[in-house]
């Protein structure tokens, strides 16, 4: 019930932002929807922490430890993500970026691409998981060309294309995945659940899977932003409103993943081995180790930003691939404060980018000085994405490299190399907009504090100390994985 | 109608819809796709049909009939009246040369051949040896997308191998439950009409909706 | 006893290919005049025009080599061998034994390539354009031709030509895709190797557009009348090879003497269709550019590369 008021409460703002139009009152009641989502959500977090799993609506959907935080996460950054976005917005109607119809049609987008990404989370059938993740992607296919600029239109249709051909080949695993379901379970709904389909994982073909999950792997890795089926995400993240490169960086990749990592349990159960996961450790290296060097030569700072989304998606591909409790402890962890992170960053950007009028990194100085907050929460941000104690990125690459060093130690050089080298980038490109004069065409503006602090201190205590409820939650949902 | 009579009809259905992506591929007008690829739907749709009839699902009929309405006359219409309001030019240019294209295509169903072995032997449907037709489908769709220049024919492509699909889903376990098979219908629909809207924004905004003149987003700027 | 039928039976055939091949031709001609509105000669004009040919003196140029000179008796020779192969009105023929379908598609070479050398032994222009031109379409043709008949002998499991018609009338009918896709491939194939329209043009004598009149133009007389002669009979080959493999319904098996009348009028009755189908054809379509004749073959072969793939994974 509380599942279906969690999805619901979207679904209504969406239906009610596309009926009102643009109002004066239209981002207050887009962040009322999206804190609406958040409370219920924490209702459906604390239901479960003392009542343990559940499963309802016909079976059709269910919650676990997995799923749960995801939602939780989900739910919180699509609000704070609302609040940002109310200034900002409002400052990209002031510059004429954007007429009435189109500010309509965002907050309604918004709310529905955040329907889409729970419903892909709850829902417990493999089938509903897939239209949502296409959903999901279609929802914001038109928030990316919002600008309608040449290049904001030529970045979602690629957006478009190549995440579409890529959902396709995640159906066909599904397809296959069914076929190998329906001998064990039957026809029907039921065989495409994933509580029977983990129950029964192991007496599935493993010939089946081995092949379904390549499809997944294709599929579902391509929205993850997976080197070499990444070329879409540098592009949507950097032409689209920054409120939007923070959900679909920080929020859309974890889905995808979440969805790739369901996909990978079942397989391991039917092949008996780790063969899926030395695949999805190649497709994490190669992310991380391709968009770290990509890091250096980044011109345009959403760009840069989403190169980095890539290389920790890489890196929480890299870890659930490596198995074992520690890295999928890690991984999970990552995935938590990842997102966080990187949506704090691109607020903080999306700031600074509109202080200066263009997203050039070269163009983009002083911030501090000309701005504490946004400065701050820059130069904050990136030391934790970059993976400075005592933020909690820190914590979870630590636990990912002590795995490696335990299960893998030749990977070890790999990964640290990547890591260092996202280090050096991102410093050396984020210093000299951090720091120095104020440049004369800058101009200060009124920024939203709240959502960047908000993060920072989340990742900072999450560095620090990780609550009873939520190392709970993580360990139950790493039982789950193995 | 005897099983064995279903179970020819419904391969040279199979054969039809290869042959129809084949065409696809070497077809150089833009209206000659969209009747290919109505053609395909036609036959996607019938061929779903003759498989609910024979192992007796009615579901199948649903599919059938959303095929026919949304593949074989929606789709193709949609398409129709964009091309003529937008006047696209009707050549199709393409990137590989179609000898080249059709030779990589032949490739590609014999490595869906043997991609789709294992699945073949275990499974005990009479729509079984369909699966690799589809496979190779769905490869095909992707070539066209890959060699094709205009958004236009990238579409087609695109929804070439979304029959692929569908023609996947029931030759390997007689269709998707019905939900899925809904959210499925749905959601192209949805897309149908995103693309139909980006065709006017690629047009408002490049002035022609040539794929070579939206190559402008690359690493070295 | 039994050798003397086949004897017989091989002996009729032969004589069946040399006497029909013309009225075949007269028939598709005839029907061309109608379809086009215009008045025919009649069914039996080729006939007369042989006739003609053959009273009318040779005329040779001053450097025409041996080559030039044999060729026409090696052509029609060869295409009459073929005739001899080929399951026209019975399978049970002595010759059709010895030669399977890739022999077949080595004779149909054979008569090609002598033509082309003669119409490069004289040194005109036409004559190499004409030969190059043909060289080109058999280059591509055949492997296609190969493949689509391979696809009927995977489904027949034999590559003679006599057994192949003997499976596939034995059983009881099957839809198979991989013989439609066949079929489709080998109407491609028939239409380009015996120079039908859109392929070519047998009707004209336009220097940019002709390939095989081309190839041919130096002739005259009774060599004539022997190249045309065996052209009618390749039309008519390939359209009783069609109908053979395809709907072998009514011809004879071994031993079969008496079939021989039904198997004729059989016979007749379906290349009478073909013959409508090729007039349809001819008349609704438009010569191609020579440019396009590759991808035209192209598509015949990826046609019977389907139907050969359709067999493996459908059947």
């Amino acid at each position: 019930m509380l599942i279906l008021v969690l999805l619901g409460i979207n679904l209504l703002a969406a239906a009610v932002l596309a009926v009102i139009g643009e109002k004066r009152y239209a981002p207050e009641v887009n962040i009322l929807g999206s804190a609406a989502t958040f409370v219920a959500s924490v209702f459906l977090a604390a239901d479960v922490y003392y009542n343990g799993r559940m499963i309802s609506g016909r079976e059709y959907f269910f919650v676990d430890e997995f799923n749960v935080y995801l939602a939780v996460l989900t739910a919180f950054v699509s609000m704070t993500t609302a609040v940002f976005s109310r200034p900002y917005m409002r400052h990209e109607q002031e510059r004429g970026r954007l007429g009435k119809v189109a500010m309509r049609f965002y907050h309604a987008m918004f709310q529905l691409f955040i329907f889409a990404m729970l419903m892909a989370l709850l829902t417990n059938n493999v089938g509903i998981l897939w239209i949502s993740m296409e959903l999901a992607t279609l929802s914001t296919v038109l928030l990316v060309s919002l600008y309608r600029t040449p290049s904001s239109v030529e970045a979602a249709w690629k957006y478009f294309i190549l995440c579409g051909v890529g959902i396709a080949l995640a159906l066909f695993g599904t397809v296959l995945l069914y076929f190998a379901a329906e001998k064990v379970l039957g026809e029907g709904s039921k065989a495409l659940q994933w509580t029977n389909l983990a129950a029964v994982s192991g007496s599935l073909e493993p010939t089946v899977l081995s092949l379904a999950f390549v499809f997944f792997m294709v599929g579902y890795g391509t929205k993850v932003g997976l080197v070499p089926l990444h070329n879409w995400l540098p592009d949507a993240h950097a032409e689209g409103p920054t409120p939007i490169s923070a959900v679909l960086s920080g929020l859309l990749l974890n889905i995808a993943l979440y969805a790739l990592v369901r996909c990978k349990t079942l397989v391991d159960g039917a092949t008996h081995g780790n063969r899926a996961g030395q695949i999805m450790m190649a497709f994490g290296l190669v992310s991380l180790l391709v968009s770290a060097f990509s890091l250096l030569r980044q011109k345009d700072i959403k760009r840069m930003f989403s190169y980095s989304s890539i290389e920790h998606m890489g890196i929480a591909t890299y870890a659930f691939g490596l198995g074992g409790s520690v890295a999928t402890f890690g991984a999970l962890l990552h995935m938590l404060v990842h997102s966080l992170t990187k949506s704090a960053i691109f607020f903080t950007v999306g700031h600074a980018s509109q202080m200066h009028g263009t997203q050039e990194i070269s163009r983009i100085r002083g911030l501090i000085k000309g701005n504490p907050l946004v400065g701050w929460g820059l130069m904050l941000g990136v030391a934790a994405i970059i993976g400075l104690p005592p933020f909690g990125l820190f914590t979870s690459e630590f636990l990912i490299l002590t795995a490696t060093m335990k299960s893998a130690p030749l990977l070890a050089p790999f990964f640290l190399l990547g890591l260092a080298i996202a280090f050096a980038a991102l410093l050396r490109k984020v210093m000299p907009m951090v720091f120095g004069a104020v440049p004369d065409y800058q101009h200060n503006q009124r920024v939203s504090h709240t959502p960047v602090i908000l993060h920072m201190i989340l990742v900072l205590v999450l560095g620090l100390y990780l609550p009873v409820f939520l190392s709970q939650w993580l360990h139950g949902a790493v039982r789950l994985l193995r | 109608m005897t099983a064995g009579l279903a179970v020819q009809i419904n391969s040279v259905l199979a054969a039809l819809i290869l042959l129809t992506s084949f065409g696809l591929l070497v077809q150089r007008r833009i209206y000659g796709m969209l009747r290919l690829f109505a053609w395909q739907g036609a036959f996607l749709s019938l061929s779903t049909a003759i498989v609910g009839y024979t192992a007796g699902l009615h579901h199948l009929y649903i599919s059938a009939a959303l095929t026919l309405a949304l593949k074989v006359f929606a789709l193709p219409y949609i398409l129709y009246v964009l091309i003529h309001r937008l006047e696209i030019k009707r050549d199709v240019e393409e990137l590989v040369n179609i000898p080249t294209t059709m030779l990589i295509g032949i490739a590609l169903v014999i490595f869906s051949y043997y991609l789709t072995a294992p699945i073949r032997e275990l499974s005990t449907l009479i729509t079984r040896s369909t699966l690799a037709v589809a496979l190779a489908t769905v490869m095909i769709g992707l070539l066209i997308m890959i060699t094709r220049r205009k958004a236009v024919t990238q579409i087609i492509g695109f929804l070439a191998l979304e029959n692929g699909l569908f023609f996947a889903a029931t030759s390997a376990t007689y269709g998707m439950p019905l939900v899925v098979e809904l959210g499925v219908a749905l959601d192209i629909l949805i897309a149908a009409f995103i693309f139909g809207i980006f065709f006017y924004h690629i047009r408002t905004s490049f002035d022609s909706l040539e794929l070579k003149d939206m190559e402008k987003l690359k690493e070295d700027e | 006893m039994r050798i003397v039928y086949s004897l017989i039976i091989e002996a009729a055939q032969i004589a069946v290919v040399l006497a029909v091949a013309p009225a075949f031709v007269g028939w598709v001609r005839m029907l061309k005049c109608r379809a086009q509105g215009r008045a025919s000669a009649g069914i039996l004009q080729p006939y007369r025009d042989l006739r003609r040919l053959f009273y009318k003196d040779v005329v040779l140029a001053g450097n025409a080599s041996w080559i030039f000179r044999s060729a026409p008796y090696v052509a029609f020779g060869a295409t009459v061998l073929a005739g001899a192969i080929i399951p026209v009105i019975s399978t049970d023929l002595p010759l059709g034994l010895t030669a399977d379908v890739i022999a077949l598609v080595a004779v149909f070479a054979i008569a090609r390539f002598f033509t082309a050398l003669a119409g490069m032994d004289i040194g005109t222009a036409f004559g190499g354009m004409g030969s190059s031109r043909e060289m080109m379409v058999a280059s591509l043709a055949e492997p296609a031709m190969l493949m689509s008949v391979f696809t009927i002998s995977l489904v027949a499991g034999s590559t003679t030509l006599s057994e192949m018609v003997r499976v596939i009338t034995s059983g009881q009918f099957v839809f198979r895709p991989s013989m439609a896709l066949a079929l489709m491939a080998f109407v491609l194939i028939g239409i380009a190797e015996t120079g039908r329209i859109p392929v070519d043009n047998p009707a004209t004598h336009l220097e940019l557009t002709m390939i095989h009149e081309a190839m041919v133009l130096e002739y005259s007389g009774r060599h004539l009348a022997l190249i045309e002669w065996a052209g009618m009979i390749k039309l008519f080959l390939f359209a009783s090879l069609g109908v053979a493999l395809f709907v072998p319904w009514g011809i004879g098996g071994p031993h079969e003497v008496f079939m021989v009348p039904v198997a004729v009028v059989s016979l007749a009755i379906k290349l009478g269709i073909v013959g409508v189908c090729l007039v349809l054809v001819e008349t609704r379509l438009a010569k191609m550019r020579i440019f396009q004749v590759p991808e035209f073959l192209g598509v015949a072969f990826i046609l019977a590369t389907l139907g050969m793939l359709s067999f493996f994974m459908l059947e």
